[in-house]
């Protein structure tokens, strides 16, 4: 097959200070092949966006440097010794990307018309008018409704799928052979990635271009990658034909990447790590199925009832818009089971958590807690509460305050609560639970940022256990994190559950995820209940069209059908 | 579990910023200057040095010793509108017309039979009713000259006084610096307040500040300035502190607001929330110690910006009081002296000045840069 792209012993250097640098690329080969999709696999900090980069010339050059020998060979040129000028004109034309965030990459000043027509007439040369056309023509290729319509549109008008469709429309628009998509899906409901992962697909064919896709995720890309290259910490562990990198591993890393991700079809008492395929795991691996599900004889510890949440939008000068985020939301939580709750943004699952935690003022209902309903309390009485019910949020970056140290972060709640008599007391209770999510004891004299996602989570959950909480609410705790490092804090939480019988409400978009960990499953919708029931039973037998959709959407790697 | 191991607490976001500082040069010696003028500044309030400054050791107008001495007569005749006794301490004894008719009396009056001493005094009142006070004003003209040999020339000069200019540059800063740095913290203190309290609750009381920084910002700023001069009646260092204090928090406020206003709706504060912290500890426990860098720039704002505005207030008159000296009134008196060609006073001042303002300057943008690296 011919190639259109090769790297050769690529090796790029950061500079973090004065005299210290760090190799994120630490030579590699591999080639793109014409008219192919190749996806480039690895977790945060494994050199695939640094890479994608160069090959455009968009490193920082502050403190990127390409270390001589690397060669990024297209077209007979090499494309690392290119001058600025050579590199804007193959930008666009030849070679195209599309970034992950389509909220910050496009232009929220322009609208999306005029972004699209830029492209045009600065690389084609087109008239405002034909520009205008061929723009229409472009956003109807990519599946934009009312194109005609549309081109008028802000980029806060459209939907993120919408948005992620007109960069998609801008990076095709000059036909290039190369198009380079850096985790383009990653930012994107489930069912909204599932359309963009096809439309890449489909352009790919028509317009007869290859297409480099970088992902951290290697079930994204199973439908539609002809290659896959793996990387780890700036070099290539394993890289072939998808079908053999799917079906036959050689490397421990892939077979580890392919098994840590939960599957809808099993369930083992432990998900597989990383360590389990490299060497050091702590526990045995048990691959055994797990039992799921809720009896009717089980406790209930928290009984919501017709909750009920609005917001409201100004309008005009005294007008405001009534915007109903949950409706009318009833549901049981067992004690010691795990209610995972499932949606699309704007689904209101997590107005819901907050709700609960009283972070909003719920607008209808109750939830009784032992009896006493706790949204109707007074703050005062609601303290004692607060302890028993905490959560754990989405971002482990962002959930932590930077100025703490480690220590400062789990003894402050105990603190605030009075938990144990002395700071002695609270200080030894801090290291028993830094213990207990796996952390080493000197993490208490750290700040958070010199932690990884996975590590700033496992704080976070310590934080939460300091209180001993009776429920734990968990919003999209693992959606940010790496996929071997979500079966890590997966597998602590199972830990944590069985230890010391916590309930978990676990929200999450990721619908394998939330099977995974579920003893029972609701599906929420515009803010209402679709469908509540135990996680196997929604699984295989989904009632709802709404839940039938979701779960065509989850991408399902290699193992069609299995 | 105790934890007796021996341990490093890692180095937290002032400690960092002190490393990144120390590694720049620019930073390191626009902080010595600034720390010279702190240092000064000090010694100056105590009384160590500069306590003598209002004292005229010179003669009038005396120039820098680089410069030499002025010639003989200038300085008489280039300041027409000095007057007072001690101006002219060369020309002693005082000029009296009567003299030559005092003479003839009291020759008049020897040889005439000797009356009573009383009498004699009775009678030199009767003919010259001041001769006492001359014979005052003479022995203290003769008393002040033996005291005070006035040095022809002085380190930076002299003013039209005689005060050593280099003594009142160094008084002028004390008030200047001070004033620049008190005024500066009233100012962020009060936009960190009003702007946490906006940001953070929102609302009504956010539509307050708002109000009320709306108001204040659309009167013009020189013209705010001069009311609340007017409003406060006596003139006085302190009065300066509060003037600029008073006007000068909305640009804090409208920075700590939009801090606050941003960091409110993170997730850390949402978990210091729901582990039950108060709204208090959020906002000065958890929230501030994330902003305190922008404060902290500010302050290193708002002194170099007071100090420039304590100077044009003082220059233009509205400044400290007269017994009082700063950069600003040491300009102002240069304005006169600078016709007549004296124009040490405006150097020494104008110097000193420049100096500070821009070390501090300087100092500020590199401490920017040492708290928020991402920026630069």
């Amino acid at each position: 097959m011919e190639t259109l792209l090769s790297v050769r012993n690529l090796r790029i250097n950061f500079r973090l200070d004065k005299d210290t640098t760090f190799e994120a690329v630490k030579g590699i080969s591999f080639d793109i092949p014409k008219n192919a999709t190749v996806a480039l696999v690895g977790e945060s900090g494994s050199g695939k966006s640094v890479t994608s980069l160069s090959m455009l010339g968009l490193l920082p050059k502050e403190n990127a440097s390409v270390l001589p020998g690397s060669e990024i060979r297209y077209d007979g040129r090499n494309l690392l010794e290119l001058d600025a000028v050579e590199l804007r004109k193959m930008r666009g034309a030849d070679i195209s990307m599309i970034f992950q965030e389509p909220m910050t990459s496009l232009n929220p000043v322009f609208t999306a018309g005029f972004q699209l027509g830029e492209v045009l007439r600065l690389h084609m040369g087109l008239s405002p008018g034909a520009a205008r056309k061929r723009a229409i023509a472009l956003l109807d290729e990519v599946g934009i409704p009312d194109a005609e319509y549309k081109i008028n549109a802000f980029p806060s008008q459209m939907s993120g799928g919408q948005q992620q469709r007109v960069m998609i429309a801008m990076a095709i628009a000059c036909e290039p052979k190369l198009l380079i998509a850096d985790e383009p899906t990653t930012a994107l409901d489930v069912t909204i990635q599932k359309q963009i992962l096809d439309l890449i697909a489909a352009l790919q064919r028509k317009h007869q271009m290859s297409v480099l896709f970088i992902t951290h995720d290697l079930a994204v890309v199973g439908e539609i990658a002809d290659y896959v290259v793996v990387m780890r910490s700036g070099e290539i562990r394993e890289q072939g034909p998808a079908k053999t990198v799917f079906e036959n591993p050689q490397d421990a890393y892939t077979k580890a990447l392919l098994q840590c991700r939960p599957r809808l079809d099993r369930r083992p008492v432990r998900l597989p790590v990383i360590e389990d395929f490299m060497g050091g795991s702590a526990h045995a691996m048990n691959l055994n199925e797990r039992k799921r599900g809720v009896l009717s004889s089980d406790p209930i510890i928290l009984d919501v009832r017709k909750l009920g949440k609005d917001f409201y939008t100004r309008e005009g000068v005294f007008g405001r818009r009534k915007f109903e985020a949950v409706k009318d939301v009833s549901f049981k939580l067992p004690k010691g089971k795990t209610l995972g709750l499932v949606g699309e943004s704007g689904s209101g699952k997590t107005t819901v958590g907050l709700t609960l935690m009283r972070l909003h003022e719920a607008s209808a209902g109750e939830a009784l807690f032992e009896g006493r309903d706790i949204l109707s309390m007074t703050p005062r009485e609601f303290m004692a509460y607060k302890r028993r019910i905490q959560i754990i949020f989405q971002n482990p970056y962002a959930s932590l305050n930077p100025r703490f140290l480690i220590g400062q972060i789990l003894t402050e709640p105990m603190m605030i609560h009075g938990v144990g008599s002395s700071t002695q007391d609270r200080t030894d209770l801090a290291f028993e639970m830094l213990q207990k999510v796996g952390l080493p004891e000197v993490s208490f004299y750290k700040y958070p940022h010199e932690f990884s996602g996975g590590q700033r989570q496992r704080i976070a959950i310590a934080r939460c256990l300091t209180l001993k909480p009776d429920i734990l609410i968990c919003d999209e705790s693992v959606s940010a994190l790496d996929v071997s490092v979500q079966a890590q804090v997966l597998n602590l939480l199972q830990d944590l559950q069985d230890e010391f019988h916590l309930s978990y409400i676990f929200i999450s978009h990721d619908l394998a995820v939330v099977k995974y960990i579920s003893d029972q499953v609701m599906v929420m919708n515009q803010g209402e209940i679709v469908e509540i029931a135990d996680s196997d039973e929604i699984y295989r037998h989904p009632q709802q069209p709404y839940t039938k959709k979701l779960l065509s959407a989850i991408p399902k790697g290699w193992h069609h059908g299995a | 579990m105790p934890f007796d191991k021996p341990h490093a607490v890692s180095p937290g976001l002032w400690a960092l910023a002190w490393k990144r500082l120390r590694s720049d040069g620019v930073a390191m010696v626009s902080l010595a200057i600034v720390a010279v003028f702190l240092v000064m500044m000090l010694l100056s309030g105590t009384g160590l040095i500069a306590k003598d400054w209002a004292k005229e050791v010179g003669v009038n107008y005396a120039p820098p010793t680089f410069v030499g001495p002025a010639e003989p007569g200038a300085g008489a005749t280039s300041a027409p509108g000095a007057t007072s006794a001690s101006d002219k301490p060369t020309e002693l004894p005082i000029e009296d017309p009567l003299a030559d008719a005092l003479a003839a009396i009291r020759n008049e009056g020897a040889a005439a039979p000797k009356a009573p001493e009383a009498s004699v005094a009775e009678d030199n009142k009767t003919v010259d009713p001041l001769a006492e006070v001359m014979a005052d004003i003479r022995s203290k003209a003769v008393e002040n000259v033996a005291a005070e040999a006035r040095a022809p020339t002085l380190p930076l000069g002299g003013d039209k006084w005689g005060r050593d200019v280099l003594k009142k540059v160094i008084k002028g800063s004390e008030t200047s610096i001070f004033v620049g740095l008190a005024a500066a913290c009233v100012a962020t203190l009060l936009g960190t307040v009003f702007g946490a309290v906006a940001g953070y609750y929102g609302k009504w009381l956010d539509d307050f500040f708002n109000w009320f920084y709306s108001v204040f910002t659309a009167i013009p700023y020189l013209l705010l300035i001069l009311a609340v001069a007017a409003v406060l009646q006596q003139k006085g260092t302190f009065t300066i502190v509060l003037i600029l204090g008073l006007t000068g928090w909305t640009g804090t406020f409208r920075l700590i607001r939009g801090e606050y206003l941003k960091h409110k709706g993170r997730e850390y504060v949402q978990a210091a929330d729901a582990i039950g912290a108060s709204n208090a500890r959020r906002m000065f426990v958890h929230i501030f110690p994330n902003i305190s860098h922008v404060v902290l720039v500010q302050l290193s704002i708002y002194t170099v910006a007071f100090i420039k505005s304590e100077v044009i207030l003082s220059f233009l008159g509205f400044g400290v009081p007269v017994d009082v000296v700063s950069w600003g009134s040491m300009l102002n008196e240069a304005q006169n002296e600078l016709i007549l060609g004296k124009w040490w006073q405006l150097a020494a001042a104008g110097t000193f000045m420049a100096v500070l303002v821009t070390a501090f300057s300087l100092f500020t943008d590199a401490l920017r840069d040492a708290l928020d690296p991402k920026l630069k």
